[in-house]
């Protein structure tokens, strides 16, 4: 196939989310075979386009295609799949955290069908050329950002891809690892000049390498050509200025470029702001903040540079007091954070991600912040109007602020932390993913503050030209200040064009020159064989291999799953008897005849009944009932002796406590058949003539000759347990990789929905039938329940059920978007008619109609008939063979709906 | 020292974010209303609709008296079956009971011979198998004295049932059940109040301000106990009372005193488990088990003296066992506080050692998470 002159073409593609709109009737033809950019703030389009063309997002309107591929064909999108490789955003997204360095590459390579020897071969070239070859054994989870971006890229890498695509590879990355990650995909594409790699960023000193642009702005196009093109046009020095001069007019309302007057001059000798001497932190062997030195004076901006995770965020959190420091001191505003003071009245804080409520109102908000910090209502009142003022809120005041825009919120934000007018503000990367225009008015917002009212402003940010603006910076790195200084200062200290080169030379510095990676050669790799259409084995053991690794790892998971079962099965065995046994009872005897102690001491002997002391009167036998102490009482009138001698037939009068109406009508029979035992034997000694039984019923308590509650009911539980667990566990298989990001690696590469799922399904049923051994074993060991039928009819059944019934949790994962919805969902589908309608306190013969049906519809029913045949009825396949098919059946089709209901491509 | 205006301001927010809270509104609705509706009119542990077989090998009118004797809404109508169809009949689970009736059985009696009839029973259907039983042979028993004359018993043993004069399954289960709900809710919705705070980083924000940890654990616990106390009210009144028409005994402000001292330490369990777990994902594995235990060793399904003795020792020290024994002593025998007064100390008691707890567990966790 010749390389087509584009390697994606949109032809106006217009994609919704809901009312939102993504993209708005949007063409572009992307270059091929080169670096191709899309630029622009968060939300406004970058990664929905991205993902279109990656074929994980379903296509809404418009043509779509992709080096030379109809992307809404869906034979082409397969063959797709081998050719684009789609790294999406965040750090280390797609990743699996508890997979090694190199399982995660082995897992990819499973995934493309590659043989053990391929495997380990490009595995190894990978991470040499990438300099992951050190921490091969290292964890995913536990890597810097630049080192998972790096892995992430080797994943991308393993199928040798025509297309790269790359959702804002570096966001949060130290400018070294950024610089470094830009000269790898540099030297990969001379290896492969075919390869076009399009990357979207929000760094546009980033896109100023590229060789073409696209900027988008709210769904929209507005404008495309090389960086230099786009600078001549608008006749700005930096793309960022020509960003905002390509805006339509209105998005630029109001915007005011920023110019930083130097700070007012303070009062001599006055106490500083913070102070902090050797401030640490550690999190276990983890030291997140290691010896950190600062001195800010009042009324300074004072900027906090470094990557994600480096500890700009420990550090700002012991300032104010939410983290204790392992060692070293602090002051702010001269008192020790924490210490319970009333700093905490005079310091704004405002966290990195936004955490105000967004169930309340922006008012609202602001009223809580007010009420919190003890303003008098009237103050507060007009503190919240000026503000609102300040900020350009009114507009949305009583709306709630989910709805609006990242920049409004930052805002809003910026306006909750000044409510009690704090004299210092500590504020974690508050631009975040703002757009540049509304980054710009925030500064505004904030060099009002410092240059006017004085206020003291502690800021985090990994943007550079943010940094430029402070008075002076820090940079930080793995823990530690590298530098501190007037950005000037720190730039001509080492002697470098601009702040990020001087942040390099520092990190450089810090960390030593890369081991062996710039110099290693770029990897000689054979293309891969084409991915096998249809099911393919490999693939499926390449979801089982990754899903048993992952939940061997886990211990919260694997405990439940494995001892979850056991635990119930105690809880229900303990819990849930009809053995109705030492019923508390008391007696109100008024004839104390031989008669009637006869009489009550049969009561006595009875191990249905325990005795409790005599009553005095009825009003005793009353309060006692109520109060719960006894189950009933036995009343004898005055004469009964006398009576019974004459044949006069004497009452006896038994009052139960009928609260619990099981336990009285147990009681009830229970005292009926003491009774007419007592006569009988009575009868026998007595020296009167003996009137002849009758009529006698022989009752047959078949299977269960002892009558106790544990062969009923502990088959039943090993019924609900191995549906209930196992559906749960599998649904949360499925939807943490969708919490997670993970999922997105099902949807870019060729495995099939079946695969998938099935491959999942393995260690999960594994485990499932391990505890099924465990309930077995403690239903013989705890609860004295063998199985006395066929063991290996239960066998067989206890494998389909519990294939069943991951089935089941595999088709719930299915429809539901959070882990906790998959629990609840899981637990509430498979425990309604496990409990109600399965024949575990009902037997089915007593249900009828719509319930019948529910319980017939569902395999607990079934299965329930084979795990109490087995083992209380002592059956076998000749009885129980219908069941074991309508559970092969269940297992089909909830494995097969599951494939079905779960889409390759997001809608 | 808490400050009640902290306290107040943070209970509002709380209430504010609940109502905003379209799953956790839902979830209340549902579980004191249809939830309460359909367990109690649905699973009985009762003798209900009891599937009976009748072997019937004398065809006489005495046999086909008793057939027609034994009369819903215990039994469901007798089958005929041959005599080789029992086995089977009962291994399948088709029938619960079968009645073998012998050959010449009316004629026996007539003739005063004395008569034996069989009663097979799965004794694997435990729920019925034992009451079932009692019943039929009473059934059976009455029928042939009716018709064949007997002895009667020389002693007249008259059984009274208080509280719940005609054993109806209702009464028991729709009470419970409002109980187990607000047990599933005290757990769930306190717990995943603040898992989502901290989730949100709305908890971090919170403490940066002049809040405390304990103000934040009293508002949450509070807010919380003001909306489900509110709501087991309502479901009592409306649903119980009102819908399935079961007559409350006892004093429902000393229901609603008990039910917030209950409150106090079952919520403080949630966030105790909330602040043990890193995500709604893990809560959810943790909660579900432990409302299972909870629910099923409270005495709520089956009577506390069908538990083993060390069992129901250590079970005192579970808030739910103490609430449950409260709930049915004032609710079914209308007991006054006088009678209570011991449960309601022990979850006063429950209720500051687990908060005491919570409050530790939640400053520990807050000073790990980073």
């Amino acid at each position: 196939m010749s390389v087509p002159p584009h390697a994606a073409t949109l032809d106006r593609v217009t994609q919704r989310y809901g009312r939102v709109v993504a993209l708005d009737a949007v063409s572009l033809q992307i270059p091929a075979g080169v670096m191709a950019g899309l630029v622009g703030p968060d939300g406004v389009g970058k990664s929905t386009l991205l993902a279109l063309l990656a074929g994980v997002r379903r296509p809404q309107q418009g043509g779509l295609s992709a080096l030379g591929e109809d992307l809404r064909d869906a034979a082409a999108l397969e063959r797709c799949r081998q050719r684009i490789a789609y790294m999406p955003q965040g750090l280390g997204r797609n990743l699996y955290p508890t997979l090694s360095v190199a399982e995660n590459i082995a897992y990819f390579s499973r995934l493309f069908g590659q043989g053990a020897a391929e495997r380990s071969a490009r595995g190894a070239e990978l991470m040499r050329a990438t300099g992951l070859a050190p921490f091969a054994d290292r964890p995913a989870g536990k890597l810097s950002g630049g080192m998972k971006q790096k892995l992430s890229l080797c994943c991308a890498l393993v199928r040798e891809p025509e297309l790269l695509i790359l959702d804002e590879p570096t966001t949060g990355v130290d400018p070294l690892s950024r610089r470094q990650f830009w000269a790898l995909i540099g030297r990969l594409r001379a290896r492969r000049p075919g390869m076009s790699v399009l990357v979207a960023t929000a760094y546009m000193e980033e896109a100023e390498r590229f060789d073409w642009l696209a900027a988008l702005d709210a769904g929209r196009v507005i404008a495309e050509g090389s960086p230099e093109a786009l600078k001549q046009r608008t006749g700005c020095a930096t793309l960022e200025a020509a960003f905002v001069a390509l805006l339509p007019p209105a998005r630029r309302d109001g915007h005011a470029p920023v110019q930083a007057p130097p700070p007012a001059p303070r009062p001599p000798g006055e106490a500083p702001a913070i102070e902090a001497h050797g401030l640490t932190k550690r999190f276990g062997d983890f030291t997140a903040v290691d010896g950190v030195d600062l001195l800010i004076p009042r009324g300074e901006i004072f900027g906090f540079l470094g990557s994600n995770g480096c500890g700009k965020t420990t550090t700002m959190k012991m300032l104010t007091g939410l983290l204790p420091a392992d060692a070293g001191e602090a002051r702010v505003l001269g008192q020790r954070p924490g210490g319970g003071g009333d700093a905490r009245q005079q310091v704004g804080y405002m966290s990195q991600a936004f955490s105000l409520y967004g169930e309340l109102t922006v008012r609202q908000n602001l009223e809580l912040h007010a009420r919190l910090f003890h303003l008098p209502p009237r103050q507060a009142a007009a503190r919240i109007a000026e503000l609102l003022g300040d900020f350009e809120l009114e507009g949305v005041a009583d709306s709630a602020p989910e709805a609006l825009p990242l920049g409004v919120r930052q805002r809003l934000q910026l306006a909750a932390a000044l409510v009690h007018g704090p004299s210092l503000l500590i504020l974690d990367e508050p631009t975040s993913g703002v757009d540049p225009v509304a980054r710009d008015r925030f500064w505004n917002h904030l060099l009002r503050l410092s240059r006017q009212e004085g206020v003291t402003i502690f800021i985090s940010t990994h943007f550079m030209n943010e940094a430029e603006r402070c008075d002076r910076i820090s940079l930080m790195h793995a823990g530690r200040v590298l530098a501190v200084g007037t950005p000037q200062a720190i730039t001509a200290e080492r002697g470098a064009a601009t702040l990020e080169e001087a942040f390099i030379a520092h990190l450089e510095a810090a960390a030593g020159p890369a081991l062996g990676e710039a110099e290693a050669p770029p990897p000689a790799l054979r293309p891969p064989a084409p991915a096998r259409p249809g099911f393919d084995p490999r693939r499926l053991l390449a979801c089982a291999w990754r899903e048993t690794l992952e939940l061997l790892r886990d211990r919260i998971r694997i405990a439940f799953a494995l001892l979850g079962p056991l635990l119930l099965m105690l809880a229900f065995g303990f819990g849930i008897s009809f053995d109705v046994e030492n019923l508390p009872y008391a007696v109100l005897d008024q004839d104390q005849t031989p008669e009637s102690r006869s009489l009550l001491e049969s009561f006595a002997g009875s191990r249905y009944f325990s005795e409790r002391p005599p009553l005095r009167d009825l009003a005793e036998a009353e309060a006692q009932l109520r109060a719960g102490r006894i189950a009933l009482a036995v009343e004898i009138p005055p004469g009964f002796g006398a009576d019974l001698r004459r044949g006069t037939r004497p009452e006896v009068a038994v009052t139960l406590d009928g609260a619990m109406p099981f336990r009285a009508e147990t009681a009830r029979a229970y005292v009926t058949g003491l009774a007419q035992t007592w006569l009988r034997d009575r009868q026998a000694h007595s020296p009167l003539p003996r009137s002849e039984t009758l009529l006698s019923i022989e009752p047959r308590f078949r299977y269960n000759q002892a009558f106790r509650s544990a062969v009923a009911i502990v088959p039943g539980i090993i019924m609900l347990m191995l549906m209930l667990i196992p559906a749960m566990v599998a649904a949360v298989g499925v939807v943490r990789e969708k919490e997670s990001g993970a999922i997105a690696n099902f949807r870019a590469t060729p495995v099939t929905p079946l695969e998938f799922l099935v491959g999942k399904q393995i260690p999960y049923a594994a485990v499932a039938l391990a505890s099924f051994v465990l309930l077995l074993l403690a239903a013989r060991l705890v609860f004295d329940v063998p199985v006395r039928g066929s063991g290996l009819a239960l066998a067989v059944g206890g494998v389909l059920y519990v294939l069943a019934s991951t089935g089941f949790g595999l088709l719930i994962s299915a429809f539901v978007r959070s882990q906790v919805a998959a629990i609840f969902a899981a637990a509430i589908l498979s425990v309604v008619p496990g409990v109600n309608f399965s024949g575990l306190l009902v037997p089915t013969s007593a249900i009828a109609g719509a319930a019948r049906a529910f319980g017939l519809a569902f395999p607990a029913s079934w299965f329930q008939k084979i795990s109490i045949g087995t083992m209380s009825k002592a059956l076998g396949f000749a009885e129980l063979w219908p069941n074991h098919l309508m559970l092969a059946g269940f297992a089909i089709l909830f494995v097969g709906g599951a494939a079905l209901a779960m889409p390759k491509q997001e809608a | 020292m808490p400050s009640l205006g902290n306290i107040l301001a943070l209970g509002l927010k709380e209430l504010r974010v609940l109502r905003a809270d379209p799953v956790m509104v839902l979830l209340l609705l549902y579980t004191f209303t249809l939830a309460v509706y359909s367990v109690s009119t649905g699973v009985k542990m009762e003798v209900r609709n009891a599937a009976i077989a009748v072997v019937d090998e004398d065809h006489s009118e005495l046999s086909r008296a008793l057939r027609a004797a034994l009369l819903p809404p215990q039994f469901r109508p007798p089958v005929a079956i041959e005599a080789g169809a029992v086995a089977p009949a009962l291994d399948s689970g088709r029938f619960v009971f079968v009645l073998q009736v012998p050959p010449r059985f009316e004629a026996d009696l007539l003739a005063r011979r004395p008569t034996e009839l069989a009663l097979d029973i799965d004794a694997t259907a435990m729920s019925m198998a034992g009451n079932g039983s009692a019943y039929i042979q009473q059934i059976v028993q009455q029928e042939v004295e009716a018709r064949i004359g007997g002895a009667a018993l020389p002693v007249d043993l008259v059984t009274r049932t208080r509280f719940n004069p005609n054993s109806t399954p209702e009464w028991f289960a729709a009470v419970m059940q409002v109980v187990n709900s607000i047990m599933i809710l005290s757990i769930i919705l306190p717990g995943a109040a603040l898992l989502r705070e901290r989730e949100h980083g709305t908890l971090e924000h919170l403490l940066a301000m002049p809040v405390t940890p304990l103000e934040i654990l009293l508002a949450k616990v509070a807010a919380n106990a003001l909306v489900i106390v509110g709501a087991a009210l309502l479901s009592l009144l409306l649903v119980v009372q009102g819908l399935l028409g079961v007559p409350l005994a006892g004093s429902l402000p000393l229901f609603v005193l008990g039910t917030l001292l209950f409150q106090v330490s079952i919520a403080a369990l949630g966030i105790l488990l909330a602040t043990t777990t890193a995500s709604t994902g893990q809560f959810g594995l943790l909660a579900l088990p432990l409302l299972i235990l909870l629910m099923l060793l409270s005495g709520s399904m089956t009577p506390l003296e069908s538990m083993p003795p060390w069992l129901q020792q250590a079970l005192q020290v579970s808030p739910a066992v103490q609430f449950v024994g409260f709930a049915q002593a004032v609710l079914y025998r209308g007991a006054g506080l006088r009678i209570v007064a011991p449960q309601l100390l022990a979850l006063l008691l429950l209720g500051g050692l687990f908060l005491g707890v919570a409050l530790f567990r939640l400053r520990r966790s807050l000073a790990r998470v980073g």
